[in-house]
């Protein structure tokens, strides 16, 4: 076994390579990009060097940065995680090259699972079955329709080089197929620049069943059985889990079989997985392999109880795979959700901010938790937008999920928007607990998965209200004891009064709602006025700063995180963000007279159309804002003057950043 | 420190019926007040609110700290005057917390015959102002006033406590560095407006805040030029042109939000001087103070019934326990304020009165704060006691009382009569606050006494011209005394005429009094010099 080992990654998996290099006892280096000067894997390592700015492709995409890296440090070996350089073989070949172990696959293997069709046609060769469909260089038009018609429809056009959903067509009629057949190509090449296409039969119930293989340089090949990955949003797991509800131990037989096959054929050594789309009537087709370590291997790792990166080092390292297929069983069910920081009202878009706030899952022996992030991080859009794995371990499938619910429910982040509410509702539903799905669940269940966004509910604007007296509780008895008159009164936030009662208003706004709060004083607690609702309430921070409230006798516990005049409030994986209204703040800013145009989502200005000083028109167009690929215009919302520009071309902004300020025409 | 043991039976018939009329009482009061805080009734409230601005007393909450108590003095002001259309005489008086900071707050209530001056509107606001000179409170105007009421302009303008005296006191508040800040939130005409130019510093609204010597209608009269008030002296004449305000504000929110940063900019501090302990709840239940109260106000009781259900722990170290007991001296504390409790518990004898001259000298050389509870019929009267010198011993308490340079409270728990009011620090020797309990009463003598006394008088003078007068003349005689008197001496009377500070439930009576110690520790405690005790 070597010696030390260089992670080329961040985030979650960095930290997670890391663990288990640890325990082997090797020195570890990790490297880190501006961004992440203080970011986890930093702080876990042995040692980090500084590669370049927070672009990836100023830093974590830079080969030749590692390198020196691994070079300078002496790394004996490199570890590429997953994304960034992970499937690259040119990076692989330069590792080997420059004399590092590189803990993956040959460079020969990446190479021939790299494109798509050409790994198609191996496994064609190899007896592994594959989805109808046409994987030739030939992309003429007519000969790409001539395929489309033998094989049927619906048809899937997509990119060779594609991934992720990009360049990707579903065809239902012959009628559509032209129109299809150029959009992908011109996606595809903006995307990959490769606009070669394949064309596949589109299977309608489809899972994506995926096997787990290792092999070791002696040439040993064997499969740690499967995992279901259908839940997926935009083509990206969402949930993944071990083993597949309902695959028979005949049909897991069968898979793994023909993995194996597949990994043997292109001399594979290392972890990697075949993916498989699995048919309602058990037929599977082979979609892909991934030569590297997935995100979704800590299911794999809970059931069969292995440590998968040490074994990818220890094969990487020379030695023999640690067991043989027989000796290796399948323990209870384990199912993994991925928390993002992403909008699943805004489909799915990624979000950024600071992570003023964040409570993962408590670990247990059945609730494993791999993250990369620290409360305080900064979201950016530099990188992948996954906070933290939560992965649960039971005897059974509904025993898993029960922990999972609870797991997601203990779920707190403010600062960053994330799917944890959208990922409660989907372990909640009853489809999902059937293990009735395909990759097309959420679509088919958005109505349900998706809900509109609801205005507050009394209880949620109760506990915002409880949160800020509370606080302010909290605040005058820390300004009590700093005082030359400790004792005094005067400190008391009861809102005497003599003779009478006393109350306060506050004002909430969520979007456009607007919601108007009473509170009335009284001996004990506060009698909340909401809505048409009164509730009698009261509470206490507990010693982790939760809020520990009781409403008309109901006794709960929420988080509420302020930030500014924003309140997140956080209970049971949902989240409500209000946004308190201080008459006095906002006549200060009236004061100021302008009014701002923020940033609808987080990403970065493309172009500013128009000066500082500039009388526009209504509808003008102002900025031009990229996020995801597509560019948001935002244009002026009256006639009047843009004052301000608050931003140059190319900085990134987080959703609901001031873009400029506005001032708009008397009367406008 | 010694406890008090309360002899109290909560249970039994005697408490019941004392606690039921007190609360009674209470009700009452508080029924009361919640009129007044009502101001000049709705169509007035509906017509301010629709110009865009806040009522009085929603000004004042959103000056104040977020669930800042607010001592509000004179609430019975004008209570029976003026056709009772002037609710707390038209202008709200108090004392609140901004910034962390106590603060004198005076806030004009427009829809009260639109924030004028009635006279007992002067007399409310120049005792709040008389409060913050004494206690060293910042002043906050929230002026909202169409300057002095004209049709009484004869009991408004000319005297020495009249309007005048308002900027009169400003300067002087000003000289002493008691910050001056009015906010201008509606008219200040005439005489009006030299409450925001004698501030320290001035803020005033747009489209709502006008300041000038003659509003349009004089102007046009005079000079017959036409001009609108906002153009006259509106926000923007005054902020930019004349330099008569220092903050434009654009509406009542962002007005009262300059406010509280002006006074977060004073730079005060409080320097306590008194040895403060960790304050604790009395050991008995404040609401059994309305059990301890007789009905029948002739009735004597308890004073330390009282004041076990005051101070902190109840604990209460007595001074001359065995002498002169029928006033009771000692020390406790409030909220942790070590005070020297002067209370009647019985008529005033000569050794009494030395009693509390001793004891009020000795809080006043130690700088402890003084609280009396009034429960007073008068000196004892007789040949034996007046030849005994009990006028002289009077006078030493009196002049005790008068001289003493420490913060003085006092509140009225029972009858306030006589020579008695004077040696328990009555209004006319300036505590910095007193305070009426529902059923207090205040007269020269009690009602009785003085049927009793003008019934005499006149019997002798029948008799001297030898004629009869029957049990039941004398009793139509001294009826319309006794209700003249009751009627005279109930809180509601005495307070609409801002002989205290206001009435309070007997239960309130702790944090009324920690309150206002606190308030009072914002002027330095100073040195007594006691005048010539007769000896």
């Amino acid at each position: 076994m070597f010696d030390s080992l260089l992670i080329a990654n961040r985030g979650e998996i960095a930290c997670r390579i890391l663990r288990s290099a640890h325990r082997l006892g090797l020195r570890t280096i990790a490297v880190y990009s501006d961004a992440d000067r203080k970011a986890q894997h930093v702080k876990l390592a042995d040692e980090a060097w500084h590669i370049g700015a927070a672009p990836a492709a100023q830093s974590y995409l830079c080969a030749d940065k590692i390198l020196e890296v691994a070079r300078r440090s002496g790394a004996a070996a490199i570890h590429p995680g997953y994304g960034f350089l992970a499937e690259n073989a040119e990076f692989a070949a330069a590792c080997r090259a420059a004399g590092s172990v590189f803990v993956g696959p040959p460079v020969a293997a990446i190479r021939a699972m790299g494109s798509k069709s050409a790994a198609k046609a191996i496994m064609h060769q190899a007896g592994v079955p594959l989805v109808p469909g046409y994987h030739g260089e030939d992309q003429r038009l007519a000969t790409l329709q001539s395929a489309a018609l033998s094989i049927g429809f619906p048809l899937l056009v997509k990119a060779s080089a594609g991934g992720g959903g990009k360049g990707m067509r579903v065809v239902r009629t012959a009628g559509e197929l032209e129109a299809a057949i150029e959009g992908a190509k011109r996606e595809a090449a903006a995307s990959f620049g490769d606009d070669r296409l394949l064309l596949e039969r589109y299977l309608e119930q489809p899972r994506h069943v995926e096997i787990q293989v290792f092999a070791d340089s002696q040439g040993q090949v064997i499969y740690l059985f499967e995992r279901d990955c259908s839940v997926q949003r935009r083509h990206q797991k969402v949930l993944e889990e071990a083993p597949a509800p309902g695959l028979s131990p005949a049909l897991r037989e069968q898979m793994g079989a023909a993995a194996v096959t597949a990994t043997g054929t292109i001399g594979y050594v290392g972890a990697g997985t075949v993916e498989f789309l699995l048919d309602t009537d058990g037929s599977f087709y082979f979609m892909e392999m991934n030569t590297r370590l997935q995100v979704e291997h800590p299911v794999t790792e809970l059931i069969t109880g292995l440590d998968l990166v040490a074994w990818q080092l220890q094969i990487a390292a020379g030695q023999p795979l640690p067991c043989r297929q027989t000796e290796i069983q399948i323990n209870g069910h384990a199912i993994e959700a991925r928390l993002y920081a992403e909008d699943p009202q805004r489909n799915f878009l990624p979000a950024i901010g600071t992570l003023h706030h964040l409570q993962l899952p408590v670990e247990s022996d059945q609730v494993r938790v791999d993250t990369g992030v620290a409360q305080g991080d900064e979201i950016s859009i530099d990188y992948d937008p996954m906070l933290a794995k939560i992965i649960v371990h039971d005897v059974d499938r509904p025993a898993a999920l029960r922990r999972l619910r609870r797991a997601l429910e203990q779920v707190e982040v403010a600062g960053v928007t994330t799917n944890a509410a959208f990922l409660h509702r989907v372990v909640n539903h009853p489809a999902f607990a059937a293990a009735n799905f395909d990759t097309g669940f959420i679509d088919q269940h958005r109505d349900e998965l998706l809900p509109p966004a609801r205005p507050a509910s009394a209880q949620t604007l109760a506990l915002a209200a409880l949160y800020l007296l509370l606080q302010r509780e909290a605040d005058a008895r820390h300004a009590a004891r700093q005082s030359s008159d400790p004792h005094s009164p005067w400190h008391q936030t009861s809102g005497w009064r003599l003779n009478g009662d006393n109350h306060h208003q506050l004002r909430f706004s969520a979007g456009e709602h607007v919601h108007l709060i009473t509170l009335h004083y009284r001996p004990v607690g506060y009698l909340i006025e909401v809505a048409d609702r009164q509730l009698s309430a009261s509470g206490y921070f507990d010693d982790r700063g939760r809020l520990k409230a009781t409403l008309d006798g109901q006794q709960l516990h929420a988080r509420v995180v302020r930030c500014g005049m924003e309140l997140q409030v956080l209970y049971r994986a949902t989240s409500h963000r209000l946004l308190l209204h201080d008459p006095h703040a906002e006549a200060f800013a009236h004061e100021e007279n302008t009014g701002r145009l923020t940033a609808p989502m987080p990403g970065k200005i493309v172009a500013l159309l128009v000066k500082g000083g500039a009388r526009v028109t209504r509808g003008t167009p102002l900025v031009i804002l990229e996020a995801m690929k597509m560019e948001h215009t935002i244009t002026a919302p009256a006639d009047g003057i843009v004052t301000q520009m608050n931003f140059t071309a190319g900085a990134l902004v987080s959703d609901g950043a001031a873009l400029l300020t506005f001032e708009a025409d008397e009367g406008a | 420190m010694t406890h008090l043991k309360s002899s109290l039976v909560p249970a039994s018939e005697e408490f019941q019926r004392n606690a039921a009329a007190m609360r009674a009482q209470v009700a009452d009061l508080r029924e009361k007040v919640a009129l007044i805080r009502l101001g000049g009734g709705e169509p007035a409230r509906q017509k301010h609110l629709e110009r865009g601005k806040l009522l009085p007393r929603e000004r004042i909450r959103q000056l104040l700290d977020m669930g800042s108590p607010f001592l509000e003095f004179s609430q019975f002001a004008a209570w029976g005057f003026y056709k009772n259309e002037a609710p707390a005489a038209g202008i709200i008086t108090g004392i609140g917390r901004v910034c962390g900071r106590e603060c004198l707050i005076i806030a004009n209530d427009a829809t009260v015959k639109g924030g004028t001056y009635l006279p007992l509107t002067v007399k409310k606001h120049l005792r709040a102002q008389e409060i913050a000179e004494q206690n060293h409170l910042p002043c906050i105007y929230l002026v909202d006033s169409g300057g002095a009421f004209l049709p009484l302009q004869e009991d408004v303008f000319p005297d020495r406590d009249h309007f005048g005296r308002i900027f009169y006191n400003q300067a002087q508040m000003s000289a002493k560095g008691i910050p001056q800040i009015a906010v201008v939130m509606g008219s200040c005409t005439a005489g009006g407006a030299y409450v925001p130019a004698m501030a320290d510093e001035s803020i005033i609204v747009k489209n709502q805040g006008t300041i000038f010597l003659g509003g349009p209608p004089l102007v046009k009269a005079a000079t017959g030029e036409v001009v609108s008030a906002e153009d006259l002296g509106g926000a923007d004449v005054h902020c930019r042109t004349s330099g008569v305000t220092d903050h434009y504000a654009t509406d009542d929110a962002h007005a009262l939000g300059l406010a509280r940063r002006i006074v977060a900019n004073l730079n005060r501090t409080k320097g306590v001087q008194l040895d403060l302990r960790e304050p604790r709840e009395p050991l008995y239940p404040a609401e059994e103070i309305y059990g301890i109260i007789p009905t029948e106000s002739r009735k004597p009781f308890d004073v330390r019934e009282v004041i076990a259900r005051v101070v902190d722990g109840s604990e209460f170290d007595a001074f001359k326990k065995l002498y002169g007991e029928t006033l009771v001296c000692g020390f406790a504390h409030i909220f942790g304020y070590p005070v020297g409790i002067v209370a009647n518990n019985g008529i005033l004898f000569s050794e009494s009165a030395q009693k509390g001259a001793h004891f009020v000298e000795l809080c006043s050389q130690r700088g402890i704060p003084l609280i009396f509870l009034q429960n007073i019929t008068g000196f004892m009267v007789g040949s034996k006691y007046e030849t005994g010198g009990i006028a002289k011993d009077g006078a030493k308490m009196v002049m005790a009382v008068a001289c003493a340079r420490v913060p003085k409270f006092t509140v009225l728990i029972g009858g306030s009569f006589g020579a008695g009011n004077y040696g328990m620090c009555g209004r006319a020797y300036s505590p910095r606050m007193l305070w009426m309990w529902p059923n207090a009463r205040i007269s020269v003598m009690g009602g009785e006494q003085a049927a009793g006394v003008l019934a005499q008088v006149k019997r002798d003078g029948l008799e001297t011209r030898g004629q009869e007068w029957s049990p039941a003349e004398e009793e139509a005689f001294k009826q319309p005394i006794r209700d003249q008197y009751e009627h005279q001496g109930h809180p509601y009377f005495a307070s609409a005429r801002i002989w205290d500070d206001g009435i309070i439930d007997p239960a309130d009576t702790r944090m009324v009094l920690g309150l206002g110690i606190s308030a009072a520790l914002n002027a330095p405690i100073e040195k007594t010099t006691f005048g010539i005790f007769r000896m």
